[in-house]
């Protein structure tokens, strides 16, 4: 059984906001949801599936369908941080694939930066019964402390430089400035990167992501229906996911859990990382993309800091042109998860809707992979492999 | 240097005896006696093997740090790190008592304790 060809992206919308301090967060999940809709054809009176995952407001999925007033015969709300959304889509194929459902909606949203949210910088306590809390949150761990222990170790194991990392920074910029909505539209250099202030060392402001406000949503849907709606095809092809914690102990930084996930991907979409003609990469903080590119195979690895160097990763230079919004580096990263705007910029690959400076020429192949949580603890990887029909 | 305010999260009844050799200054790790493994953070059921015969064991005190990074950005800065305890596994720590700008991994560290306000204290390593 697989989920190969088995459901399409149809809708895809991600919402221009950057900032939305007059709207609340169910008010910005049913804007995406219409949007993606609207996207794909269809209306909130289609959708028998709905994904959504700890960003909605409410007990799992039931609040966000009061609101939008649903009607579904499936609902998922697995939360695997900003994750999530790559592996909603891959369940929401699997539910489709089974006859669950046929018009599934995965919305995202949130507001930290309208909540004046220290994102990265502020540990936060988390829920007294997980069993890892008496034994590290009062250490300190942030979201940057966390992520900069795995650069900082596999600097020390493979001789990556802040300068290599830099360029992830670099290449993310240079995306971003074709993109009206992005926070951040600058072209930076590797100097200013690694000449921003040390936030965790070994990582500089630059090294992280934006904090925005916003959201957005994807349909998914079965074949018969996306043949009725005369949109571009954006077929799903293979989908691996894998958690991946400290490993009782036996606590290893250098790689994530995209090394399980991605060659599940690979299989079941029967095609190599050699193939994949733009990837969207989670790109929480430049050590993210370096880490998660060498687990899924563009590199060996410890090369990453080699591969993503002198403009590698940029659109029409590079070798593997990622993030051509500008990813969460520079354009957005709402409600901290970044995963549901990695599938949106893949579907507009796949569709030729990216901005033209930056759309891959006759992109039919493209990579989508997430990772929730924190690299440094546990977390959650989800890869997609999506093809255009 | 302005003092960092340790939080004093509830401890689970299953880890209430390492919180108690805290106390007496001890760090304890958890060893399985069918595998035969260390893991860390402690588990009545080994999760290597999943056995049930795991008895809790008295570190060294010694350690190597296996990874860290110095917060910059907080009120008062501090190390955070994965220290890999003789006993074989790796533990979240605050590496303290010292210069942050000559931590490196690979260090030999040893163990101190932290007093906290109202409960246990924490163990933290300086370099040895």
């Amino acid at each position: 059984m697989t989920i190969k060809g088995k459901a399409y992206i149809a809708g895809a919308f991600e919402h221009p906001t950057r900032k939305a301090a007059d709207k609340s967060v169910a008010l910005l999940h049913a804007e995406c949801a219409k949007g993606a809709l609207a996207d794909a054809g269809l209306t909130m009176a289609d959708v028998d599936g709905y994904f959504c995952a700890g960003d909605a407001p409410g007990m799992g999925p039931l609040s966000m369908l009061d609101y939008m007033n649903l009607r579904v015969r499936h609902a998922d709300s697995t939360d695997t941080g900003g994750s999530s959304y790559l592996l909603h889509v891959a369940h929401a194929a699997e539910a489709i694939a089974l006859g669950k459902c046929s018009v599934a909606l995965i919305t995202l949203a949130g507001r930290p930066r309208s909540e004046g949210m220290a994102t990265g910088t502020a540990p936060r306590p988390g829920n007294p019964a997980q069993p890892d809390i008496p034994f590290e949150f009062p250490y300190g761990p942030t979201v940057v402390n966390m992520y900069a222990m795995c650069a900082m170790r596999h600097m020390h194991e493979y001789g990556t430089t802040s300068e290599q990392l830099a360029w992830i920074k670099v290449a993310a910029s240079h995306h971003a400035q074709h993109n009206p909505n992005a926070m951040l539209r600058d072209v930076v250099t590797v100097k200013d990167v690694v000449e921003s202030p040390i936030v965790a060392s070994p990582l500089h402001r630059l090294d992280c992501c934006v904090i925005s406000d916003g959201g957005g949503a994807l349909v998914v849907v079965a074949p018969e229906v996306m043949k009725s709606l005369g949109r571009p095809r954006v077929k799903i092809i293979g989908a691996g996911e894998a958690p991946k914690g400290q490993l009782g102990g036996d606590v290893d930084l250098t790689f994530s859990g995209a090394r399980w996930s991605g060659p599940r991907a690979f299989a079941e979409a029967g095609v190599k990382p050699a193939d994949i003609q733009y990837a969207s990469i989670y790109d929480s903080f430049t050590i993210t993309v370096l880490i998660q590119i060498e687990d899924l195979g563009f590199c060996a690895k410890g090369e990453g800091g080699r591969f993503v160097a002198d403009g590698n990763l940029i659109s029409g230079t590079g070798k593997l042109p990622f993030n051509t919004d500008g990813g969460g580096l520079c354009n957005n990263h709402p409600a901290n998860r970044g995963g549901m705007t990695k599938v949106i910029e893949a579907v507009r690959q796949l569709r030729a809707e990216a901005h033209p400076a930056v759309q891959v020429r006759n992109c039919t192949l493209a990579l989508a992979h997430g990772t929730g949580g924190s690299l440094g603890t546990r977390h959650g990887s989800a890869t997609l492999i999506l093809e255009r029909e | 240097m302005e003092e960092r305010k340790l939080p004093l999260p509830e401890p689970s009844p299953e880890t209430a005896q390492y919180w108690e050799a805290a106390k007496q200054g001890r760090l304890l790790v958890r060893r399985c006696t069918e595998c035969g493994r260390a893991h860390y953070y402690p588990r009545p059921l080994c999760p290597f093997c999943c056995s049930d015969k795991t008895e809790w064991q008295t570190a060294s005190g010694g350690g190597t740090i296996y990874s860290f990074s110095v917060m910059q950005r907080a009120p008062v800065p501090y190390a955070i790190a994965y220290v890999t305890l003789d006993e074989g596994t790796t533990m979240m720590t605050n590496i303290v008592d010292c210069d942050f700008a000559a931590i490196r991994i690979g260090m030999r560290v040893r163990l101190v304790f932290k007093p906290r306000e109202g409960g246990a204290p924490l163990p933290m390593f300086t370099p040895a």
